[in-house]
């Protein structure tokens, strides 16, 4: 690496990052004249609402769930694509909401960095290689001199096992796992120490989805990069993560190591979606029942947004909301009944 | 990469047969083939999974047997065998009575093969009609059980509704229930969990598990996901570049992959409970059908290549 990153003094043992009753809402109401002449009171979808987590110093923390349950929404209100409507996200001890000056804000801005899903559609397809690894160096002013950003994206190009040469071209020519490769290569162009990811392999094949999640592995043990690793597949996640967050319907409901909570899950929720996991080793274990579908998040069931599918319901689960507690094992758990112990 | 020619047990005829299919596209730029000698068949009330990465090859091979082959895709040699008479070289008009009928299909996407302007009691009536010689009151009795054995809850209120009232699990659930209404002795299922969150899919195929049994009807299950195939299928067949590179009993290429590919697949899919550090990573990319190299199509990625594989 030939650009030293200028990183103030980190807070020791602070957690890299820290999300605090992170909340954020759509809206998702009619037009105005409808609403006045149908009197309908205005709509919110609450994508995110009210999830607190922290990721250590070189650590990768997943964020795991369904479709719509707000993962996505939380990686990107992390890197500033959505504004929060409520609660703290505080980066190396720097909230991110009460940053004073523009300069200030792209030092901070300059440690962090995405890779989207489709690498189809997250590369500009005008645009030559070289041109879109290059924007993150020149955006935040790395290098000002042009044989040495060309210089600098060859060896990003190396980097991420693709050849210098490939700058030339434009990302059409190159297959998925490899456009893939590029994404990488433009979010480590400016030394960012925290990478978010979401669903960075979920729309390649897997082979090459092998690939993609190797290399990763390899950069995070090279730079000692930290990761937020978004996905909706279990066994990658189980595969990537050092701890793990299950979201359902815009809540954590359950965070442990990713070990423990393979080997013993806790909420019913991720118990529910353990036993989806297909039996790829034939071994014949019989999965349990999986009920109901996740339900309308416009319009979310009152108390625990899990109880209409769960098989543990009681009258509380139907009025009351849980909140995240530690549970006996360790595992942070946000379920009535295992606070009362009834399992 | 020659499968075995003959897999099927002797005596009695297949359902399905694929002899040697090859399918060509012409362009500009000379001649694609990309399908090349696959053969293989599928018996009575048995699920054949089709299993390959994008481009392999495995849904063309479904729309070839359904005769829904895109011109200027076409069938240049082979045959397609329904109970020993080939169906491949039926005129359009005779095939369309087989389709639906005899053979039918569930797609990828629910959301695109429901029509959106018709309630899909509706759809499943018109398909019920077509094929059957039955009158309207008695097809929406029909319907209403079909949507019930599927698993709709009120199917008798639900049958009014359209597409856009069902959520993507039940949308599935009624595609599988119009693919079932002409009590078709063959399904075609492309794809069809992958639009579909986990646990959903894991619904989805325990329901198509169980109808192919209760029903005794075939299905050639099409998809990238080695998962749903271990849990439904009771044979495999893995697709690379338009051939086929192992077929057999799904335990055994499960458990006992025998080609480099099928065992670097196998590798390369993260599994729970087993701590490797390390995917098995297969090098490179499948290949482009206008640069399938000479020999093995994989033997550039294959780590067991030797001269004869690459002539």
């Amino acid at each position: 690496m030939n650009m030293p990153a200028q990183t103030p003094a980190p807070v020791p043992d602070a957690p890299l990052l820290l999300v605090e009753d992170l909340k954020c809402r759509f809206e998702v109401s009619k037009p105005f004249l409808n609403r006045v002449i149908e009197r309908e009171p205005r709509r919110w979808l609450k994508a995110v609402d009210g999830v607190s987590f922290t990721i250590d110093r070189g650590e990768t923390f997943a964020l795991v769930g369904e479709s719509g349950c707000g993962k996505s929404t939380v990686a990107r209100l992390i890197v500033g694509l959505y504004e929060a409507s409520d609660g703290r996200i505080v980066f190396d001890g720097r909230d991110l909401g009460q940053l004073q000056s523009e300069a200030e804000r792209q030092r901070i801005r300059r440690r962090f960095q995405m890779i989207f899903q489709d690498p189809f559609a997250s590369l500009n397809p005008r645009w030559r290689v070289e041109r879109i690894i290059a924007e993150p160096i020149r955006v935040f002013g790395l290098l000002n001199d042009d044989a040495a950003i060309r210089a600098r994206v060859g060896e990003l190009l190396t980097q991420v096992g693709l050849s210098p040469a490939d700058g030339r071209k434009f990302p059409h020519e190159f297959s998925g796992g490899q456009r893939q490769r590029i994404c990488i290569a433009r979010a480590l162009a400016n030394n960012p120490e925290f990478l978010v990811c979401d669903e960075p392999t979920s729309a390649l094949d897997v082979s090459v989805q092998a690939q993609i999640l190797n290399l990763m592995q390899d950069l995070q043990d090279e730079l000692g990069l930290t990761y937020l690793f978004i996905s909706h597949d279990l066994a990658v996640v189980r595969h990537m993560a050092d701890r793990v967050g299950v979201m359902y319907l815009g809540r954590l409901v359950e965070v442990a190591d990713s070990r423990t909570l393979f080997e013993n899950p806790q909420h019913p929720y991720t118990r529910m979606l353990l036993a989806t996991i297909p039996d790829i080793k034939m071994e014949g274990k019989r999965h349990e029942i999986v009920r109901g579908e996740v339900p309308n998040p416009i319009t979310p069931p009152p108390g625990c947004t899990f109880h209409p599918r769960c098989p543990l319901v009681n009258d509380r689960c139907r009025s009351e909301a849980p909140h995240l507690l530690p549970t006996a094992r360790g595992h942070l758990a946000a379920c009535h009944a295992i606070e009362e112990g009834r399992q | 990469m020659k499968p075995p020619a003959h897999n099927q047990p002797a005596g009695n005829t297949p359902l399905l047969s694929v002899r040697n299919l090859r399918i060509e596209f012409p362009t500009r730029r000379g001649t694609l083939v990309a399908i090349d000698d696959v053969s293989f068949d599928i018996a009575r009330g048995e699920v054949l999974g089709m299993v390959g990465e994008s481009g392999a090859g495995k849904s063309l091979t479904g729309a070839a047997i359904i005769g829904l082959l895109e011109p200027p895709g076409r069938i240049a040699a082979g045959e397609v065998l329904l109970d020993g008479e080939p169906i491949h070289t039926l005129p359009a008009e005779r095939m369309r009575k087989i389709r639906g009928r005899r053979i039918s299909m569930i797609f990828q996407d629910p959301l695109t093969s429901l029509n959106p302007l018709y309630t899909v009691g509706r759809q499943i009536t018109e398909t019920i009609l077509t094929h059957r010689d039955i009158g309207e009151a008695a097809a929406r009795k029909r319907a209403i059980e079909l949507l019930a054995e599927v698993g709709i809850p009120a199917p008798d209120q639900r049958v009014d509704h359209y597409p856009h009232q069902f959520s993507g699990g039940m949308r599935q659930r009624v595609v599988i229930a119009l693919a079932l209404c002409a009590e078709p002795e063959l399904i075609i299922a492309d794809e069809p969990t992958t639009a579909l969150d986990v646990s959903v899919q894991a619904q989805i195929i325990d329901l198509l598990k169980r109808l192919c049994r209760d029903h005794h009807t075939a299905v050639m299950l099409v998809t990238h996901d080695m998962g749903v195939i271990a849990e439904a299928a009771d044979r495999v067949a893995v697709m690379y570049a338009g051939r086929l590179a192992e077929i057999g009993p799904v335990r055994a290429v499960v458990q006992q992959p025998q080609h480099p590919y099928t065992r670097g697949l196998m590798g390369s899919i993260p599994v729970l409970g087993a701590d490797v550090h390390r995917l098995v990573q297969i090098d490179g990319a499948m290949p482009r059908l206008n640069a399938i190299p000479p020999g093995c199509a994989f033997n550039p990625r294959c780590t067991e290549a030797f001269a004869r594989c690459r002539s």
